[in-house]
């Protein structure tokens, strides 16, 4: 494939973000606006052709001749090279899971431009203040995000994952006049990096002994000649775990080297996804505005650490105890948030619990996927759930950001009633409600099946777990949904105009991402993305009897939530007395901020910080200021030599010349 | 004798075309039509610049030699040449505006023609192969300078700079020649070659550590290394800005690579103990003593003269390191160092034409007055700092890894003295940062516009900073240009 279309994905974004950056308040703010959705356009144009091309062009480069879709290196280019083996590229890698991702990214990422046009002015169509600045950070982010897909090599992937943290930061910032803002974007900032620290020791643990920063060379065989082969033959599988099992390599801590190397690159994928314990920056970074929640918070980046360990997997099939790791950690995420959400009155949270949750799932999924069971099912269903995910999570992140813009309020005590007045966020809303639900026939009944199928071809115990959690996102998704939408309804104040739909610059995105939550399901994606590029058809994985089971705990859970708030009435309360502590617990999401603050304050920064803090203040800034007064003392010292005078030049030059050729004489004899 | 052999010499006779087209207009053109002369010029020395770059037209693709052995070329000569001919075009491009000046109407076509014969000098430096042809060079780079240096005759400070620039150059100039007759007496030959396999069964004497010690002297005069510095000071800051910055650049830079050709040719492997040793001790005083007295400094244009002097120091660890990938790095460092220097120059440039200003103090507050010169010269000082991601960063890097690529233990202990000193270069390129940012004083400098050309030179020199480190192609394009003139050859 030509290398034209995959730069200019990277590059109009990039381009973008410098037009918009620098030269941003130059412009009118709908100039602005226009210009990114544009350019963002242009993106999502290309990035459809690229994946259409991949996917159903049938090219010996993108397909084999069993049918297998192979990995495409479009391009890559060294950009660095310290030595043979410490080689920096930046490149282009074209398979089934990048090429799904361009389409998801530029897909949200429009959306979300168009969406903004609307949602960043106030009622009386004024723009907010930074306009430009907004849309500049996030041109920057999805320029970050492609490249992140993209990459053809864990360095650059680590890059770009760099790059992606630092817009989210910007972003979450972005009314930073607004302390809560600030802190926000300050600790997810913080909880990002502290994770990226694991991933980058687990690159440097990995690259080291493999000797190779490529995703080609790590994943797959390399076939003389074919060097872009997907397939992992038993034989490379092999190869590579000998390396890492071969006596050379150490045991640390009672694990391979290469169990410890991919736990810890998991670990910056914990940080990204919000998961258990590294999931607190997530409900607190919806301080930022709302389609970048959407954005950002719900389709894209946190679903990164998926992609991690997606594009990874063949080497953490290698070590199923990575695996059973990743297994478990999704699991107690997932049951942890979707108890939380069940809790919280900030319509943002809810959501932001629910996508740590789903995300969750998704981990969940990939854990237990083993090439035995239904050609890794797991693999297929989790990158499916994230495909339906992004669309239906984005869906509800724009209508609750319709709603804040509509009633001015995250608190949805102050919402109540309102289909009446917002019918097209009603009903899109409701279909993303349903789609999260797992409802048939939307989208995310089918992807979900899949992922609960393949829990069950693993464990029954995940599998119930796992079902267990899939009933209360609906129980929590139709309570928010009623207390938004039905309730007892406000009465609208004298003189106030009541609450409405929102212009169509904020409605088309709502809809259209309705259309894909619909429709989504029955994308026959078994035959577009497996762990090995060996399509499959889909039904005949489909379990029916899983389907029928889970279909009925969804209806349950969501005939409990009809039945608890469709009416204002005293079910509520009776539930909270009668679970007192849970209740208060989970509304305070179990404390984990409080632990953290006292872990941080109480013990880091008082008995640690504080006796390192005197070191540097009096040892090391001593040392430096020793060194500075003696520099200046010597700089005043030697001062003399610059005279002025030519004669004096001359003289040192010769002496200079002499003492140069003495005394090397000297040392030589 | 085949005049063919002419040829080979593409691009001086394109500078020496140049040079000839410049002084016909000069000559014989109205005494209106030299308002056009700058430009004029500077598009010639852009023309001849990018047929360099051009393998089939001008730039020598492969190696040959010309006129007995005496002219050498190969890639990565043709490299550095279409270097120094950028740095030039960016020199020329920020003169114009100081060129153009009424005062200068009689003068400036001499300007032009005095730089483009150092610049032909210099050409003719690095190519040698015998040291007759490299003494004509040396002296064709030389002399015409100390004229340039007084360009500005009612000025006092002009005077004694090129008084001192002078008198300098001729000492340096008779130490040089001393070193080459001991040369001569110990190898009987002036061809490098010849000198280095004559040279290479003698064994050590008092003579040979004279000659090499006095030849370094004589470069040391051009590199401006300590203790052969003295007179930079005073010559930088009475010269006119735009000499200033042909000096600190483009001279030093064409020395800095003939330099490494006669240690490398001549006096080679054999001896390297004895002359890496020397370099050693004057890396470390170089670059530290150029640290020391830069911190003191309030005259912009000395302060650079003390910070260019450090910077020879660094570009000296390419000649240390000995191989192919310090000499890449030793070049991309030329490069870099081009840029970023030049960018400086061009706002001090800028900002004494309009005002008259040239001191530290005198730029306090200039980020609020002059917004986007202050940011000119606060990435400047940053690139020459070494401060990532500009490319005076990836310059450091790839000259100190190059250097410790050569693997002694001594050379890990240079590279960390020279580590030491760029923090100290860091406390001195930020005062500037600091005056111009946060100095709380009254600014003294006015908003003014600055001119087109200056502008332009501005936009080129910090699209250089930005970009240079970034892509990587530059430096990879040297090191397989360096590559390909296979180093081995020049060790024999």
């Amino acid at each position: 494939m030509d290398a034209t279309l995959p730069i200019l994905i990277l590059a109009i974004p990039l381009g973008m973000f410098l037009v918009l950056g620098l030269a941003g308040c130059k412009m009118s703010h709908k100039m602005a606006g226009v210009l990114g959705c544009l350019g963002m356009g242009t993106t999502l144009v290309l990035a459809y052709t690229t994946a259409f091309t991949y996917f159903f062009s049938g090219s010996p480069e993108f397909v084999n001749a069993a049918g297998e879709r192979l990995q495409a290196v479009i391009f890559n280019h060294t950009w660095l090279a310290f030595t043979d083996k410490l080689v920096i590229r930046l490149g282009f890698l074209l398979d089934p899971i990048s090429a799904m991702m361009l389409v998801v990214i530029t897909t949200i990422s429009f959306m979300v431009h168009l969406y903004s046009m609307g949602y960043m002015r106030d009622h009386h169509g004024v723009y907010e203040r930074g306009f430009q600045r907004f849309y500049a950070f996030l041109s920057l982010f999805s320029f970050s995000m492609l490249g992140l897909v993209v990459a053809t090599n864990i360095f650059q992937m680590y890059i770009f994952w760099e790059l992606v943290g630092a817009s989210s930061y910007l972003l979450i910032g972005f009314y930073y006049v607004k302390p809560s803002a600030v802190s926000a974007s300050k600790k997810a900032f913080i909880v990002t990096r502290f994770a990226d620290l694991g991933f980058l020791i687990g690159i440097l643990i990995l690259s080291y002994y493999t000797g190779t920063f490529n995703f080609t060379e790590l994943t797959s065989a390399p076939v003389e000649g074919m060097a872009d082969v997907f397939n992992v033959s038993e034989t490379t599988a092999l190869s590579v775990k000998s390396i890492f099992e071969s006596s050379a390599t150490p045991v640390f801590l009672g694990g391979s080297v290469l169990t410890w190397a991919l736990v810890l690159i998991f670990m910056g994928g914990m940080g990204k996804s919000a998961m258990l314990p590294l999931h607190i920056w997530l409900p607190d970074a919806m301080e930022g505005p709302t389609p970048v929640s959407a954005l950002i918070h719900a389709a894209t980046m946190v679903v990164a650490g998926v992609y991690l360990v997606a594009r990874l997997f063949p080497l953490y099939l290698m070590e199923v105890t990575a695996l059973e790791f990743v297994t478990w950690v999704g699991a107690f995420t997932a049951l942890y948030a979707a108890i939380v959400a069940c809790t919280q009155i900030d319509i943002k949270r809810v959501l932001a619990f629910s996508t740590i949750s789903q995300i969750a799932f998704m981990m969940v999924s990939l854990g237990v996927a083993r090439p035995e069971f239904h050609h890794g099912l797991g693999y297929m269903a989790s990158m499916f759930h994230l495909f339906t995910h992004a669309m239906f999570k984005a869906l509800l992140f724009l209508g609750a950001g319709a709603l804040i813009h509509a009633i001015g309020s995250n608190d949805y005590t102050a919402m109540h009633g309102l289909r009446k007045y917002m019918p097209v966020t009603h009903w899109t809303f409701l279909i993303g409600c349903l789609a999260i639900a797992g409802i048939i026939p939307f989208s995310g009944f089918f992807s979900k099946d899949e992922i609960l199928s393949s829990c069950l071809g693993n464990s029954t115990f995940i599998y119930i777990w796992m079902s267990l959690v899939a009933g209360l996102t609906a129980f929590y998704m139709f309570r928010l949904y009623y207390l938004i939408f039905w309730w007892k309804e406000h009465k609208i104040p004298e003189g106030h105009h009541a609450p409405h739909d929102q212009p169509w610059t904020m409605s088309l995105p709502l809809v259209i991402l309705a259309a894909i939550s619909l429709v989504a399901g029955f994308i026959p994606f078994g035959k577009f993305v497996t762990w090995n590029g060996h399509p499959y058809d889909f039904m005949a994985h489909f379990d029916w009897s899983v389907a029928a089971v889970s279909l009925c705990v969804a209806i349950v859970a969501i005939v409990l939530a009809t039945a608890m708030y469709r009416k204002e009435n005293p079910l509520p309360d009776k539930f909270r007395a009668a679970l007192p502590r849970l209740w208060e617990w989970a509304h305070h999401r179990f404390y984990w901020d409080e632990l953290y603050l006292f872990i941080t304050h109480k013990i880091i920064f008082d008995r640690i910080c504080r006796p390192i803090a005197w070191f540097d203040r009096h040892i090391i800034d001593g040392t430096m200021d020793a060194f500075a007064t003696v520099t200046h003392a010597a700089s005043r010292a030697i001062r003399p030599l610059q005279s002025g005078q030519v004669q004096l030049y001359v003289w040192w030059y010769l002496l200079g010349a002499l003492a140069l050729g003495g005394i090397t004489m000297l040392c030589l004899l | 004798m085949d005049y063919s052999q002419f040829l080979v010499m593409k691009q001086e006779l394109a500078v020496l075309v140049v040079f000839l087209l410049v002084f016909l207009y000069d000559t014989f053109m109205p005494r209106g039509a030299g308002k056009a002369l700058p430009a004029f010029t500077t598009v010639l020395l852009l023309l001849a610049t990018a047929a360099g770059f051009c393998p089939d037209c001008l730039g020598s693709s492969c190696s040959a030699e010309a006129f007995a052995g005496m002219y050498a070329t190969s890639p990565i000569i043709s490299a550095i040449k279409n270097i120094l001919n950028i740095g030039a075009v960016i020199v020329l491009i920020q003169s114009v505006s100081w060129a153009g000046s009424d005062d200068m109407r009689i003068r400036r076509g001499e300007f032009y023609e005095l730089l483009l014969v150092t610049l032909f000098g210099m050409y003719l430096m690095i190519s040698a192969r015998h040291f007759l042809l490299f003494v004509i060079g040396l002296e064709c780079a030389s002399l015409p300078l100390a004229a340039m240096v007084a360009f500005d005759k009612s000025r006092y400070e002009s005077n004694e700079a090129a008084v001192k620039y002078i008198l300098t150059a001729v000492f340096s100039s008779a130490v040089f020649m001393m070193g080459l007759s001991f040369v001569y007496a110990l190898g009987g030959s002036l061809y490098f070659s010849d000198l280095y396999l004559a040279m290479a069964g003698g064994g050590i004497s008092l003579m040979l550590v004279l000659a090499i010690a006095f030849v370094i002297a004589g470069m040391g005069f051009k590199l401006s290394l300590v203790p052969f510095h003295l007179w930079t000071a005073d010559v930088y800051q009475g010269a006119p800005t735009s000499v200033t910055s042909y000096l600190s650049v483009i001279s030093k830079g064409s020395a800095a690579f003939a330099f490494l050709v006669i240690m490398a040719q001549v006096f080679g492997t054999c001896y390297a103990e004895v002359w890496e040793w020397m370099l050693y001790a004057i890396i470390i005083v170089t670059i530290t003593v150029g640290n020391l007295f830069a911190m003191r400094q309030n005259n912009m244009k000395r302060f650079l003269a003390f910070s260019s002097i450090s910077q020879a120091g660094y570009i000296m660890l390419g000649v240390i390191g000995f191989n192919t990938m310090s000499m890449a790095a030793m070049m991309y460092y030329i490069l870099v160092y081009i840029f970023s220097n030049l960018a400086a120059f061009g706002v001090i440039g800028a900002i004494e034409r309009a005002t008259g200003k040239i001191d530290m103090s005198d730029y306090c507050g200039l980020s609020k007055t002059n917004p986007r010169l202050a940011l000119c010269m606060m990435l400047a000082m940053f690139s020459l700092a070494g401060i990532p991601p500009f490319a005076g960063f990836f310059s450091k890097f790839f000259i100190f890894t190059g250097a410790i690529n050569q693997g002694s233990v001594a050379i890990y202990v240079l590279v960390l003295i020279a580590l030491i000193n760029t923090i100290i270069s860091l406390y001195y390129y930020l005062l500037v940062v600091k005056a111009m940012y946060i100095n709380p004083d009254k600014p003294v400098v006015q908003p003014f516009k600055s001119t087109c050309s200056e502008r332009l030179g501005l936009w080129i020199t910090v699209a250089g900073i930005l970009l240079l480190g970034l892509a990587s192609c530059v430096y990879t394009w040297l090191l397989n240009t360096s590559f390909l003139s296979n180093f081995a050859a020049y060790l024999m």
